[in-house]
């Protein structure tokens, strides 16, 4: 194109812009990781999301929507770009999606300063619960302290002690293993931390075998944790020291480690087995559609566009009303795959947090099965930290 | 203080992760001698290797054919990336080979992804190598990493006799030491290399399909593993063979142990918490500190080739 050209192209989509921005669109801009190992987290929240939208036959409150995806690549530099290009070159209503802690702070202020509604599908760094909550952001998932919270409570509820604990060497496995701390009250054997994207822990398992716990608690996400738990089946220990995770055993990570996981514990707030109406929809469905059972990613993506469009109702379609629309979510009114539950002061769902076991399921495939509860209703622990009056 | 029986298993856990890099090394160290080629691609034949592997193991529940079908398959791919984009590359300087190789692992991982899908693919130990061997009472270690160890020790005896002892290894110390020379005794050097390509390209597919069911069978695991591959051909002088086995077993060694034993070894000299926060952070960056080190004294790896 020559010079002239470009100019040209450019002056029109200058003036194309703003008529663009009054076309009656809700418009979503959604992020998360669609290429590269962990593309397959994205995979389930986009399937997630096609589905919802699919269901609301593409409408919301009579408003044509539209999902427009972008891929962080994993990295905070990328997810920012993409969330700048959405907010001003698609001029979206609502940013969601983002499966990192890295990520979303990066994204935060963008979006957030711009007045766009953010919703988190995944990510609950400890700076977004309290000190940096704001009025336009909520979450559909959980501050990153709270699953380990709860297996920390489960463990110490049933006496068991002498664990041993591991998690990657960054933030987040940090913030894990002081969330399970919070809440275990027996022994620690050991706590250690592992290079990030480490991918042989035999020199680590001959350890754990040496220091004969009771038990071993890890956080190990996406290709790590396969890695981990095939390794610690294949060095036998699996039968003799039971596995307690979080984030590690789930059905993105379960089609590549079989049987090598069956019998771990898991915590989370959801799993494709509860019995309420709008997950056994929502399950039936994906399952029929894609034909693999979601993972908590793809219900927490699920409950975000239906989130989305509780609130574009709630102003019939004003999509001006950043006010009533930010009320509307506030109060959880759509049916979300977890049940009903309410907003925390700092925008964090206070939720149900569950125990899994993982087994074989009547098709042959290893899944989580949910064995009991461990909190009802549960807060995280950085709400009083946020300045917002309720 | 420390159990004996630990050490001996870190020390096996260091000597399998060492051959596992020799066979990543082996390739690409003939390579950069050789023709003079960065291959940042050569990540890729290792997982073409474990997808193949994995894939013919599911389908046959043959192990071995899943071996020789993988290796096959890792080789033909170098051989048909050889003649159709490297060629080009000889005679260019390292920055366009970088970038060139570069876009291969772009073009591999995403071509992995259309065929086989973006979940990681599930790869299990042959039923014959599940188990584990007592190698001393109440020291059970894996069969399948022991047989690692054995198979990486059996390729390395020889590559010592093919590099040592034959014609063709003549033609590839020759080649590593003076390639215009070579040529200029009549010898064809573009079969030469595109054999030698073909021989490192399935040295990396082996090591990818014996690493598949330890590791994960995804689009990528290539790079994890090239990054300390080409570690270990800086040690060991780039171009030799002997280099690169030496220099394998070392980073084998420092890095197992590291991992293992420098944080309790630090809580002796610090606080348990100041080592925790040192230890993870030192072992991690042990084997670049030890390639510093090695450079320092040999500038040109422990065990350079003679050149003319």
């Amino acid at each position: 194109m020559t010079r002239t050209g470009v100019i040209a192209a450019a002056v029109l989509a200058l003036a194309a812009g703003p008529a663009m921005a009054q076309q009656k669109t809700v418009k979503i801009g959604f992020i998360t990781t669609l290429s590269g190992p962990a593309g397959i987290i994205g995979k389930h929240m986009k399937d997630a999301a096609d589905l919802a939208l699919k269901e609301l036959h593409g409408k919301m409150d009579g408003l044509k929507a539209e999902i427009i995806y972008g891929d962080d690549q994993f990295k905070p530099d990328v997810g920012r770009q993409v969330a700048e290009e959405m907010l001003k070159r698609d001029k979206v209503n609502f940013v969601t999606g983002i499966i990192w802690s890295n990520v979303l702070l990066a994204v935060r202020q963008p979006v957030l300063s711009s007045g766009t509604i953010l919703i988190s599908a995944n990510a609950g760094p400890h700076e977004l619960a309290g000190p940096l909550c704001a009025p336009n952001f909520f979450s559909t998932s959980w501050q990153n302290d709270e699953t380990p919270e709860a297996m920390g409570q489960f463990m110490t509820e049933h006496k068991i002690t002498d664990v041993y604990l591991m998690a990657p060497n960054y933030a987040a496995g940090k913030d894990m293993l002081s969330g399970f701390k919070r809440y275990f009250k027996g022994k620690i054997a050991a706590e250690v931390y592992t290079r990030m994207g480490q991918s042989d822990y035999q020199a680590e398992i001959s350890n754990i075998r040496a220091a004969k716990p009771k038990a071993v608690f890890v956080f190990m996400p996406g290709g790590m944790g396969i890695q981990f738990m095939k390794q610690y089946a294949q060095s036998g220990l699996r039968d003799q020291i039971p596995l307690y995770s979080v984030f590690t055993a789930d059905e993105t990570t379960l089609p590549a480690v079989d049987g090598a996981a069956a019998g771990n514990y898991e915590a989370g707030f959801w799993n494709y087995d509860l019995k309420n109406p709008a997950n056994k929809k929502f399950v039936a469905d994906f399952r029929k559609s894609y034909g693999y059972i979601p993972s908590y990613y793809a219900a927490q993506s699920y409950d975000a566009i239906n989130l989305i469009d509780s609130a574009v109702r709630a102003v019939h379609g004003n999509l001006k009303n950043a006010k009533g629309m930010l009320a509307a979510i506030d109060k959880a009114d759509y049916a979300s795959v977890r049940g009903p539950y309410k907003y925390n002061t700092n925008h964090f769902p206070i939720e149900n947090f569950y125990l899994f076991k993982i087994g074989k399921t009547p098709d042959g495939v290893y899944a989580r099965k949910t064995i009991g509860v461990i909190f009802h209703d549960h807060k995280d622990a950085y709400y009083k930290e946020c300045h917002m009056a309720k | 203080m420390v159990d004996p029986l630990l050490v001996l298993a870190q020390a096996l856990n260091g000597m399998q992760f060492g051959v596992m890099l020799f066979l990543m090394a082996a390739g690409l160290t003939l390579v950069f001698g050789i023709m003079n080629l960065v291959n940042l691609a050569h990540g890729s034949f290792y997982m073409i290797g474990a997808y193949v592997a994995a894939t013919t193991f599911q389908t046959t529940h043959s192990f071995l054919l899943a071996v020789v079908v993988g290796m096959a398959a890792g080789a033909a791919v170098g051989v048909a990336v050889e003649i159709a984009v490297f060629r080009r590359l000889y005679a260019r300087d390292h920055l366009d080979q970088v970038l060139a190789t570069f876009g291969l692992i772009l073009f591999f991982n995403e071509m992995v992804r259309m065929i086989w899908g973006p979940t990681a693919l599930y790869a299990t130990v042959p039923e014959f190598l599940a188990g584990q061997v007592q190698i001393l009472p109440g020291a059970p270690y894996p069969a399948y990493r022991l047989a690692i160890i054995g198979v990486g020790l059996a390729v390395a005896a020889l590559l010592y006799v093919v590099v040592g002892k034959t014609r063709l290894g003549m033609l590839i110390r020759a080649g590593a030491s003076n390639r215009e020379m070579v040529g200029a005794l009549g010898i064809n050097v573009k079969i030469l290399y595109t054999l030698v390509f073909g021989l490192g390209a399935g040295l990396a597919a082996l090591a990818g399909l014996m690493a598949g069911p330890i590791f994960t069978v995804e689009s990528g695991m290539g790079e994890h593993v090239l990054i300390l591959a080409f570690v270990v051909i800086v040690i060991g002088g780039i171009g030799s063979i002997r280099g690169a086995f030496v220099a394998a077993l070392l980073v084998g060694f420092v890095d197992t142990m590291g991992r293992a034993f420098l944080r309790p070894l630090l809580a002796i000299v610090m606080t348990a918490s100041a080592a925790d926060d040192a230890g993870p952070a030192l072992a991690s960056v042990l084997i670049y500190l030890l390639m510093a080190a090695v450079l320092f004294f040999r500038p040109r790896g422990l065990f350079p080739p003679r050149t003319r």
